[in-house]
């Protein structure tokens, strides 16, 4: 027999256990993507040095595990002297985490703008920083939507390992839930259905935002 | 004093030398029309006037000032050399009149208003006045052609360089951008083409300089040059387009 009702007084658990990864979420995704358009920009670019440092940081990414970057941050930073809290520590590792994967992302995004975007912008006297924002950035983002919006999707559903190092998001919640009432059966479905909503949300923000930026592919 | 003046300019790419000392001296309000084979170096040359192209050696200098690639010169220069391209280069994310108003506001600070007068004023010119609200996927290669012709006329350049920009064009296109080319050479804008439009070369153009091997092979009044061709090389050339 199921009893989901046995859930019902742990709705406020889960409420927070909501929030918290909802408010991880939309920081992390919009720290992340800066983060990667600003290597990306600098990869593709930028000064040699600054290239072969984004190529370390996003080879780092990629090649090792998201949880060994947390605990890395979270336990292995104090005895640098940096002591962080649980929540500082997600927050960071997921911003980073996002921003590697996102990096080589946005830079398939660069690299398909034809050289002569960026020439023609320059011999209208337009300084780098103008073509950059005016020019390549709204196309780039354009080709590269798709995929930039499931890696922060991802990312999100990435982040239930957080509850490794005690933040309270919702896996956390799901956690705490299951061993208190023991309905472990109940309390992971109603959070793997959290989930699901929170990545359809989370797509449809990313269609809403994508509508407005490139506008003008419905106009033509 | 002239408008573009080059003086034993060589470049190299890596150990290939394509330019192989050119001297050339542009005056206002001429049309030179730069011809020759491929790989002889016409879009180097053409590159190296705004500096696109980095040069080695000798020395180019556009309106009394030098030309080098350093970004502020690059972009001092653009104040006074327009460029249009084989492939047009139009914003795709941009409305007509946005791609010509956007140079004028960001590059020259005009206001909004003031920069949509002159777009509308170079639409106009280039007789796509209707345009203003399209985005260039839904035009013809010739109209995008004009477009990116009124883009660069919206800054008020002093010299244009064209790059075979009816090259990518329909047969049927190529017309239409020749005669706006026209009217500007009219109106006394000075015009470096490079060009396979031998007619208009020698209809229009004031002077043909005809490119070989990295160097200025010959050069001069266009209607004489084409029709009395004084080096096998050019003769051979004359043979083939013709
Ligand atoms: N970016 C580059 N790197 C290396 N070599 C180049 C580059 N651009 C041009 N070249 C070489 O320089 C020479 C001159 O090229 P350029 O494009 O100026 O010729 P062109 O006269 O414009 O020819 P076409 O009529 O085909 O356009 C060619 O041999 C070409 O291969
Ligand atoms: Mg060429």
């Amino acid at each position: 027999m199921l009893h989901f009702s046995d859930l019902l007084q742990y709705t406020d658990v889960f409420f927070s256990g909501l929030m918290t990864t909802v408010e991880l979420t939309l920081l992390t995704t919009i720290l992340g993507i800066a983060l990667g358009t600003s290597c990306a920009a600098t990869r593709q670019y930028g000064h040699p040095i600054g290239q072969r440092t984004v190529t370390v940081y996003v080879e780092l990414i990629r090649n090792t595990p998201f949880i060994v970057q947390l605990f890395f941050i979270f336990f292995g930073l104090p005895s640098l002297g940096l002591k962080l809290s649980p929540w500082q520590a997600s927050m960071i590792a997921l911003t980073i985490n996002l921003g590697a994967y996102s990096t080589e992302i946005i830079r398939a995004g660069l690299n398909s703008i034809p050289k002569g975007q960026i020439e023609a912008a320059k011999v209208l006297g337009m300084t780098f920083r103008q073509t950059l924002t005016r020019i390549i950035f709204t196309p780039a983002f354009e080709k590269i939507y798709p995929a930039l919006t499931s890696q922060c999707i991802i990312v999100m559903l990435g982040s239930a390992v957080i509850s490794q190092i005690s933040v309270e998001d919702l896996t956390y919640a799901a956690n705490l839930v299951q061993s208190r009432n023991f309905r472990a059966f109940e309390s992971y479905l109603v959070t793997a259905f959290l989930y699901l909503g929170l990545a359809i949300a989370l797509r449809f923000i990313f269609n809403q935002i994508g509508k407005r930026l490139f506008a003008y592919r419905e106009a033509r | 004093m002239s408008l573009v003046n080059l003086h034993q300019v060589h470049k190299y790419y890596g150990d290939h030398h394509v330019l192989k000392g050119i001297d050339l001296d542009i005056n206002a309000g001429e049309v030179i029309s730069i011809i020759g084979k491929s790989g002889s170096g016409k879009s180097t040359l053409l590159r190296c006037i705004n500096g696109l192209e980095e040069y080695q050696q000798g020395g180019i200098t556009l309106d009394g000032n030098e030309v080098t690639t350093e970004d502020i010169q690059v972009r001092r220069l653009a104040l006074s050399v327009g460029m249009i391209f084989q492939n047009f280069n139009l914003f795709p994310h941009m409305t007509v009149g946005e791609n010509i108003m956007l140079a004028p506001t960001i590059v020259l600070k005009k206001s909004k208003a003031e920069a949509a007068d002159i777009a509308k004023a170079m639409l106009e010119k280039v007789g796509l006045a209707e345009k203003f609200d399209s985005y260039p996927e839904k035009l013809s290669g010739g109209q995008q052609q004009r477009v990116a012709i009124a883009r660069a006329l919206a800054m008020s350049p002093k010299v244009l360089l064209c790059d075979e920009i009816t090259s990518a064009l329909d047969p049927e296109l190529v017309g239409e951008v020749l005669k706006v080319l026209e009217q500007l050479a009219k109106e006394g804008m000075t015009l470096i083409l490079v060009t396979h439009e031998m007619n208009f070369a020698r209809d229009v153009g004031s002077r043909v300089v005809f490119m070989h091997k990295g160097k200025v092979w010959e050069q001069g009044d266009s209607k004489t040059l084409l029709s009395d061709p004084q080096t096998d090389e050019l003769k051979q050339f004359i043979g083939a387009v013709l």
